[in-house]
């Protein structure tokens, strides 16, 4: 045991500088430094969806390791471009299904700025609301995951328990828990309904005392910070060089936020923050997500405080439907009804890339229009598919348990990378 | 985004150093765009990243799309990210689809863009356009062994047959 300590102390002063001797003592005649490829994964309980790892080891330590990716790869894109712009919503949600409502935005805001139509106030906001309870929802799943792989189940059930309060909240407003469809080209399908906002408000302001509570349960937890305290160090101009984006990037230090650098949404209007860390170890990622929970229970508030009166939905007959109320008095509202139902809305040609701030990073959509009412291309930049290429550097060169939960830490959501 | 002004000016300074590199300009719905040459893809995505002044440093993301009918029919499209003036512009290489059994052809960014790694690996896996001097080019998200190139315009949607008692006999 104290042996195993002591292998730890240099594991975190110099990963890199670790050689068999540090861990085995010296090399005797039968010993081996022989390289052994073992596989991990796909199905893995530690890999967070199906992951597999090709993983060259020297003894405990992590020499060089190769992603293999694909194995939930279900062709949403080229479904895509067979139905036409309204019906493909449903689709894109299921790519990352942690953070649906992020597909959601970013489709719709490029179905959005290809036709030029412009989203009504009310809907901004509760864009904005869904997305913060979302992304808080996203670090929730991540929280109670990734401390279970640390060995601390007890954060799994807690962190669950208010993700269920989240997904109540979904179900309030849209009637589904997951996948909700709730945004729609021009707004918000439905206006959120009476009693919600009580409702949510008292979850937002929870939810701060919340994340306090899983504080004290890990920051002073000493596996905890022995695990995760100068684990998987990138430097920021490597994660930059890499692509890297989100609360990885940040936790190096880099204060980039999609949400702060352009504005989308109501997010120019509303007061928060964007927490970094300083040397971009595990920890700092713990951090940096632990306090993204907090700011974003602030922007619901904030959202909730400033929700404008007025539609929720764009008032464009040409792509939103009518209000059910029209149908049977209006004759116009009916054949647009129809038109919208059957064949749906047709697009100019062109095309666009509209990118927001998803919970792991740039989450951008790039969607070409031919002037028929499907798309003729839909192509998401998943921030997980992107993130991955970074695990190879933050894991090389350390333990194989580290690298558990480097890859915890790093958070890939194995739906949005292979879609 | 630069603005339509200002995407000639980048236009004209790149012409400067690399005459006939750009072929042509866009400027659709906010987003500035730059067609170029394919041949001379990584001159202008190097220019764009190190001129000083300019420092377009973050390649946001790379993909293609099949303009089947039109020819030249294959997009590759670079979005690359100024961090410091947070703004986008999009590169755009078209390629001509070589015809029966040939795969087109461009420069692989990986050298410039570490980034690009993989998200080339996706184009090559889905398109069947070859990176040349890409460090791995093999299918990422499809099977090593599968035929075929799915998000082509021309490749049908439809799903694989599932084997069960009643056709194994059909599909083995």
């Amino acid at each position: 045991m104290a042996e195993h300590e002591v292998d730890q102390a240099i594991a975190f002063e110099d990963a890199a500088a670790i050689t068999t001797a540090d861990l085995h003592g010296e090399m005797d005649a039968d010993r081996t430094t022989e390289l052994m490829t073992v596989n991990i994964g796909p199905h893995h309980p530690a890999t967070h969806g199906v992951l597999r790892l090709v993983v060259d080891l020297e003894g405990e330590v992590v020499r060089d390791l190769k992603p293999v990716i694909g194995y939930v790869h279900t062709g949403i894109e080229k479904s895509c471009e067979d139905k036409s712009y309204w019906k493909v919503i449903p689709f894109v949600e299921r790519m990352d299904y942690v953070s649906y409502f992020f597909q959601m935005q970013a489709y719709c805001g490029a179905v959005e700025e290809l036709i030029g139509l412009e989203i009504p106030p009310r809907a901004k906001y509760l864009r904005t609301l869904f997305l913060e309870l979302c992304r808080i929802h996203s670090h929730l799943v991540w929280l109670g995951t990734t401390a279970l792989d640390l060995g601390a189940i007890s954060m799994l059930w807690y962190c669950f328990r208010e993700r269920d309060r989240i997904l109540d909240l979904f179900e309030m407003a849209t009637g589904q828990r997951m996948h909700t469809r709730y945004f729609q080209v021009g707004g918000v399908i439905e206006d959120i309904p009476l009693g919600f906002e009580e409702k949510c408000r008292a979850f937002a302001e929870e939810m701060p005392v919340r994340v306090g509570q899983y504080e004290a349960l890990l920051d002073r937890n000493e596996v905890f910070l022995q695990r995760t305290k100068g684990v998987g160090v990138v430097d920021r101009e490597r994660l930059l060089d890499l692509g890297v984006t989100g609360p990885l990037l940040r936790a190096a230090g880099e204060p980039w936020d999609l949400r702060k650098a352009f504005d989308y949404l109501a997010y120019p209007e509303l007061d928060f923050k964007i927490p970094v860390g300083t040397i971009g170890d595990n920890y700092d990622r713990y951090r940096v997500r632990v306090a993204e929970m907090v700011e974003s229970s602030k922007i619901v508030a904030q959202c909730l405080d400033a929700l404008p009166e007025g539609p929720h939905i764009a008032d464009d007959r040409k792509y939103v439907l009518p209000p059910r109320s029209e149908l049977s008095t209006s004759m116009e509202s009916l054949i647009h009804h129809f038109k919208l139902v059957t064949e749906g809305f047709r697009v100019q040609p062109g095309e666009v890339y509209n990118a927001i701030e998803s919970p792991r990073g740039e989450l951008g959509c790039f969607v070409v229009a031919d002037g028929s009412s499907k798309p003729a291309r839909v192509h998401f930049r998943d921030a997980s598919f992107v993130n991955l290429q970074s695990f190879r550097d933050m894991a090389v060169d350390t333990y194989i348990a580290d690298m558990i939960a480097t890859l915890g830490m790093l958070d890939p959501i194995l739906g949005g990378v292979d879609r | 985004m630069p603005d339509a002004p200002g995407l000639e000016l980048i236009r004209g300074e790149i012409e400067r150093d690399h005459p006939g590199a750009i072929t042509a300009t866009s400027f659709d719905r906010g987003q500035a765009a730059l067609l170029v040459d394919p041949e001379r893809l990584l001159a202008v995505l190097s220019w764009l990243r190190d001129t000083p002044g300019q420092g377009y440093r973050f390649l946001s993301s790379l993909h293609a799309a099949d303009y089947l009918p039109n020819e030249p029919r294959f997009g590759v499209h670079y979005e690359l990210l100024n961090r410091d003036r947070v703004e986008r512009i999009r590169v755009k290489a078209m390629l001509a689809d070589p015809g029966e059994g040939a795969q087109p052809q461009i420069d692989s960014c990986v050298e410039l863009f570490p980034t690009a790694n993989f998200q080339e690996r996706e184009v090559f896996d889905f398109f069947g356009i070859v990176f040349r001097g890409h460090p791995e080019l093999t299918r990422i998200l499809l099977p090593e062994d599968y035929v075929g190139w799915p998000q082509r315009r021309d490749f049908p949607v439809g799903g694989e047959p599932v084997t069960f008692t009643y056709n194994e006999r059909n599909y083995g």
